[in-house]
């Protein structure tokens, strides 16, 4: 996934869950051609990862082309230890950048998904789609003046900067998926607190913000993988000596040698995190896909 | 007068850091970029004066540039049909429920949690261009199922080489639109189905006359998703033939390369030429939105 994805709504998330339609009994061939199309697609689908998984463990004796599909005679770790070596500086890097991005982009989106869809003004809807434009600009757009405000404000290159940037660009998504989780809760639950006279913070922390968990995970597990994956704004902000895992991966598979079994161990260690985070918490990435593209 | 400021005061203020820093580094730096665009700012030195629309003839009578947004369209249009095919396929396949259809789901959608540049190392492997004894990669496995005459010279064509590049992006996002279609296909009430059932509608009579036409919003959703995707695509060409390959030019590869170059006019100019291609798209989708939510 990359940074310019757009979820869909909150709405659907739980759809995918719901059980099937009430089937009527399907016609005698339907079934096994269903299966069998299936599974002919998941072979397809699973086709790079084989190739990922059995390369990176093959050794010189494996670099012929005929070899190319099979299993490796010999399984070796060298393209494991090398790829590590490369790359475990830029994981980290990647870490101390990706979790603070993601932190303050969910909750600035978090007060500003409740003001628009809660606790409105006059031309909160223009104000709205304003902000959502954002989300969809090429960044190239901005690019060039973009790369000279950073370093007028003298923002360092490297993690620093590219928190700034996922942040101020996140912000766009993160409103969008809590406007439409807000817009669920009942205004009943609001009135009753301004009823109570709680202004509008205290209606936030304390009738909002307890209710948000799930909002929050979706917001959390997109930001995280989208900035986890961003290349763009690496390759304009960073370099390989203070960029993140996708600047030192390009680096390492794009090398003179093209040590296949290195760039695709490499290749795996840098999608590790974010395959964790999709197998882990699958269901809240699905939820988080589904949270805001088709409205109703 | 105070009434008003009393209510809308403080959500305006809550928000208001948003929209300093949209209205900045969104349409403050267009603003900035189309600027640099309109003025002879060939190196990283200020510009000396404006040259109107000079950096936009020099494009738009550059044959590689041509050759970049002809690349552009092709690669778009095999993105858009290769993804909403297989997304609607599968979730065709798997909304009446299939057993395992929890690992179907996640092993179709799983691509799309790894970064392009990760994808980009193994499909360049992939998409390896030597043919016959010397093939690796998609021509060796061609070869072996006895298809030789498929093999083809991928990303290095001369004229369809980008096609190439549409494969592994197709590869990652299709799972996507399965989970937009198939949370739509859920959301069919099954009083429709059963209505057409009594009607004596036969199955296929059903779907193409209740079922689809249900799914008109998602399959716009699934376009705008996919179009906006697809018109920045950068990342994969970077990953798999580099910035430098002349049949997978593309205007993001060429931003780069002007970039690089310190000719920030042209590059500044290139970025607004794609950010006209994607508003295109976005902003009928954006106004529409609008509307729709004025009118709520």
């Amino acid at each position: 996934m990359t940074a310019s994805t757009i979820p869909a709504p909150t709405g659907g998330a739980d759809r995918l869950v719901v059980k099937p339609p009430k089937a009527k009994e399907q016609r005698g061939w339907v079934r096994p051609v269903k299966y069998l199309l299936l599974l002919f697609f998941l072979c397809v689908v699973l086709m790079p990862a084989y190739v990922l998984i059995i390369t990176s463990f093959k050794g010189p004796g494996d670099a012929t082309p005929d070899r190319a599909w099979l299993l490796p005679r010999e399984w070796v770790f060298d393209g494991w230890t090398q790829a590590w070596q490369q790359l475990a500086p830029a994981l980290g890097r990647t870490f101390s950048m990706v979790i603070p991005a993601s932190l303050i982009s969910a909750f600035v989106g978090s007060m500003n998904g409740f003001v628009l869809s809660r606790w409105r003004f006059p031309g909160a809807d223009l104000v709205f789609t304003l902000i959502l434009f954002g989300m969809f600009i090429p960044y190239q757009a901005v690019m060039i003046p973009l790369v000279e405000l950073m370093q007028g404000l003298g923002v360092p290159s490297g993690v620093p900067s590219l928190i700034v940037l996922h942040v101020v660009f996140g912000l766009p998504i993160t409103t969008l998926i809590f406007r439409n989780y807000y817009a669920g809760v009942p205004q009943d639950l609001i009135e009753a607190a301004r009823v109570d006279g709680a202004g509008m913070l205290r209606t936030f922390a304390s009738v909002i913000l307890p209710i948000s968990a799930p909002a929050f995970v979706v917001v959390l597990i997109w930001q995280f993988t989208s900035a986890w994956n961003d290349y763009l704004f690496a390759l304009f902000f960073s370099n390989s000596r203070n960029g993140p895992v996708t600047i030192a991966l390009n680096f390492l598979a794009s090398g003179q040698l093209q040590n296949y079994s290195a760039s695709m161990a490499g290749a795996l260690i840098a999608s590790l995190p974010t395959l964790v985070v999709y197998i882990v918490l699958g269901r809240w990435f699905v939820g988080g896909l589904m949270a805001g593209s088709v409205k109703g | 007068m105070h009434h008003r400021l009393k209510r809308f005061g403080p959500p305006l203020l809550l928000i208001s850091p948003t929209i300093v820093l949209v209205g900045v580094f969104v349409y403050g730096l267009i603003a900035v970029n189309v600027n640099t665009s309109l003025t002879d700012r060939h190196t990283r030195a200020p510009a000396e004066g404006y040259v109107g629309l000079e950096n936009y003839q020099a494009l738009f009578s550059d044959d590689t540039f041509l050759f970049s947004l002809r690349n552009l369209l092709l690669y778009t249009a095999a993105f858009l049909a290769g993804a909403l095919f297989f997304g609607f396929l599968w979730a065709w396949l798997l909304e009446r429920g299939a057993r395992g259809e929890g690992i179907f789901r996640t092993i179709y959608l799983f691509p799309m949690a790894v970064s392009f540049i990760a994808s980009g190392v193994v499909w360049r492997w992939l998409l390896n261009n030597a043919q016959g004894d010397r093939a690796s990669g998609l021509n060796r496995l061609l070869g072996s199922l006895g298809l030789d005459f498929l093999q083809t010279s991928w990303w290095t064509h001369e004229r369809w080489g980008i096609l190439a590049i549409a494969m592994p992006a197709v590869w990652q996002l299709s799972g996507y639109i399965m989970a937009l279609f198939l949370a739509g296909f859920r959301g069919v009430p099954d009083e429709l189905r059963e209505a057409a059932r009594m009607d004596g509608a036969s199955e296929w009579r059903m779907y193409r006359h209740v079922v689809f036409p249900q799914l008109s919003p998602v399959a716009l959703s699934a376009i705008i998703i996919i179009g906006h995707m697809s018109l920045k695509v950068f990342d994969l060409i970077m990953a798999i033939a580099g910035q430098s390959n002349y049949t997978t030019q593309v205007p993001a590869t060429q931003m780069w390369i002007e970039f690089t170059r310190s000719d920030y006019a042209l590059s500044a100019a290139i970025g607004t030429v794609m950010l006209l291609i994607v508003a295109v798209l976005i902003v009928p989708y954006l106004v529409a939105t609008y509307r729709q939510e004025r009118s709520r």
